[in-house]
């Protein structure tokens, strides 16, 4: 190639028409010279590799060196396959169509829900001993009407920005919910306090760089802990479409996929936190829907627009929780006894075992 | 919930007061109580062997009584009660021949004999006892341990003085008083030494024979206090178990951890090992029995 250029250049200075004329020899001569190449090339690896030659030569858009034109072949190469594609789902229905009754049945796409791994302690409806165990748990006196329950509502210390908000609408969401300020105050010395006020939950939500990321809810008076990552909030104000503010009234609390013998102690530890009866006036409903071990947060206004139709507004806040750790006894991080642990690659290393 | 191993089947105590059998080889777990009757209070505290050749099974409940199960018979033969409620829940339970060794929380030591309500002798092993241990080559040894009372081995022929009494750790380069929670120990077969884990995640090894009062070996496992502990057949590891289900070998010869054992996802409350084969046993707060192998660590059962 060198060889080629030096006389272009030299000879470039005054006469255009042979230039071109050079140009032209050039660019046949280097084609030959690229024939040639490939060639040689060609026969040196069919040497190397007889018997799996494969060589029609292979085109890739990449290869194009001219910006404009590898756009406009990409552009074509993906037309083609969209078209190919499209023809490709119609044959399938025509197919369909002719066969009509007997036609295969449509294939469920494969999730990694419902390829779920069976867990052992998948929770029987009809089995006497969780009935048992549940219904002497901790929560026994609530789910027996024997409590109301009280929330008190606290932050990390020195609270910021977001963290703020999202405690006050909290409060909002849920009734009996008081919101203070920490002080600086020690958890242990939080709890017995509470214990003797009758709080029956007490909720702390840690935050990092002004964004809440934690939630530590602790049943009262005994305990159990659970400790959450909270992310991806959406304050009232963020939610596009929401409705008016929430009334004081008591929401329904919708608990969905809470399967296993962890999510129904993680279901009846959010149950607790609303009153039992709730205001059907208000139309308010919150929901905490497990999905994939994150549990999604919603609180929703509804209304019946006729027997069929139900027209729904979100009233945020809207925000995810995973499950960390899952304590017996009231918060203690140090010395408290726990029933369950997020073991990260080690409990996530099959993509299909769910925990809650 | 407490564990006791027998041939490649184990029995589990729950805190609902159940006493279950597991068959491994049907990964079956059997309840041996009607479900009908089923209290709280009734809550398995502690599991131990009676009779010969491991044929009765003596179940300690949280309110004080303590039943007898043939293993054979699959039903609870008799019940007695060994101490009032109000005094605590059994740390420990075994048999002394046909008569019974109980401690309670609150740290009172008794054997009782057949057929009498009175205990024979009563010792008192101070506040807080943790668990109590019986020695497997001197029936009448036992010793005990707790949060702030040290470890300490009973003769119970003669109960006036303890054998032996563990001294604290040496204070810190500040002076401080170091705190002293034992929250298991084991005896080890073949010597007279004495191994125990403490809340503040340490493995002490103690040696009566020798003058020195103070552990003889100290390791430290993990962050969070362990829980249980057990001797495998080997005699030179012991296996220790904490708060957070995490479940480790340590040798006992230099204190280091030889292998971890993986599986559990909660605190571990009882931990066994296989009398002749290299099998433990696990369980706790997260509702499974586990079946390690010692060999190559990897988890057999899981139940």
């Amino acid at each position: 190639m060198d060889f080629t250029e030096v006389p272009v250049s030299d000879q470039g200075k005054g006469k255009k028409k042979k230039n071109k004329k050079t140009k032209k020899q050039k660019v046949s001569e280097e084609g030959e010279a690229r024939g040639d190449d490939i060639d040689t090339k060609d026969g040196v690896k069919m040497e190397r590799t007889e018997p799996v030659t494969v060589f029609p030569p292979t085109f890739s858009v990449s290869e194009i060196k001219n910006k404009q034109r590898r756009h406009l072949m990409f552009m074509k190469l993906k037309q083609d396959k969209r078209k190919q594609k499209i023809m490709l789902k119609k044959k399938k229905k025509k197919e369909r169509e002719a066969l009509g009754d007997k036609a295969p049945p449509k294939e469920v796409p494969k999730t990694i829900e419902n390829q779920r791994v069976y867990d052992e302690t998948t929770v029987d409806p009809d089995d006497e001993e969780v009935k048992f165990d549940e219904e002497t748990d901790e929560f026994a006196a609530y789910f027996n009407r024997l409590t109301n329950p009280k929330v008190l509502i606290t932050t990390s210390d020195r609270p910021r920005g977001r963290t703020v908000r999202f405690c006050e609408q909290l409060a909002t969401v849920i009734p009996n919910a008081h919101v203070y300020y920490r002080r600086g105050l020690a958890l242990k010395r939080i709890i017995p306090q509470c214990i003797a006020r009758d709080f029956t939950y007490l909720m702390v939500i840690n935050e990092d760089r002004k964004m809440p990321n934690g939630l530590v809810l602790c049943h009262l008076p005994d305990g159990p802990t659970a400790h959450f990552k909270v992310s991806s909030v959406r304050l009232r104000k963020e939610i596009k479409r929401r409705g008016k503010d929430p009334t004081a009234h008591h929401p329904e609390v919708i608990l969905n996929n809470f399967s296993t013998r962890l999510g129904h102690s993680i279901g009846r530890l959010f149950a607790a936190l609303f009153p039992q009866d709730p205001h059907f006036v208000g139309r308010q409903v919150a929901t905490f829907h497990n999905q994939r071990d994150f549990i999604f947060f919603r609180f929703h206004r509804y209304i019946f627009k006729n027997e069929k139709k139900v027209g729904i507004r979100e009233l945020g806040p809207r925000f995810t929780l995973k499950l960390r750790s899952l304590q017996k006894g009231t918060f203690d991080s140090k010395f408290g006894e726990y029933e369950w642990v997020l073991k990260r690659h080690e409990m996530d290393s099959c993509r299909r075992k769910f925990q809650l | 919930p407490a564990a006791v191993m027998s041939v490649m089947d184990a029995w589990l105590g729950a805190e609902t007061g159940l006493l279950k059998g597991v068959s491994v080889s049907r990964k079956q777990a059997v309840n041996f109580s009607s479900s009908s009757c089923l209290d709280r209070a009734q809550e398995v505290r502690a599991l131990s062997w009676a009779g010969p050749g491991e044929t009765e099974l003596l179940v300690g409940s949280a309110d004080g009584l303590v039943r007898t199960f043939s293993a054979e018979k699959g039903t609870f033969t008799s019940s007695r009660r060994c101490g009032e409620p109000h005094e605590g829940c059994f740390s420990g339970l075994h048999a002394l021949g046909s008569a019974l060794v109980t401690c309670t929380e609150k740290g009172a030591v008794r054997v009782w004999k057949e057929h009498s309500d009175v205990p024979v002798t009563e010792v008192r092993a101070g506040e807080h006892v943790h668990r109590m241990r019986q020695s497997p080559v001197a029936p009448h040894r036992v010793a005990t341990g707790g949060k702030e009372t040290p470890v300490k081995i009973w003769d119970l022929e003669n109960p006036d003085k303890p054998m032996f009494t563990a001294k604290n750790l040496r204070d810190t380069w500040l002076d401080l008083r170091q705190p002293h929670w034992v929250r298991d120990m084991a005896f080890i077969p073949g010597t007279d030494r004495l191994v125990s884990c403490t809340g503040y995640h340490q493995v002490h090894v103690y040696d009566p024979s020798s003058p020195q009062r103070r552990p003889v070996l100290e390791a430290v496992f993990g962050e969070y206090p362990l829980t249980a502990l057990s001797l495998p057949v080997d005699g030179h590891t012991v296996a220790v178990a904490n708060t957070q289900g995490q479940m480790a070998l340590l040798d006992l010869r230099k204190g280091l951890v030889c292998g971890v054992l993986k599986g559990a996802s909660g605190s571990v409350r009882a931990l066994q090992c296989h009398m002749t084969l290299p099998l433990i046993a696990s369980c706790g707060l997260d509702r499974h029995l586990r079946i390690h192998s010692l060999q190559d660590r990897k988890l057999q059962h899981k139940v």
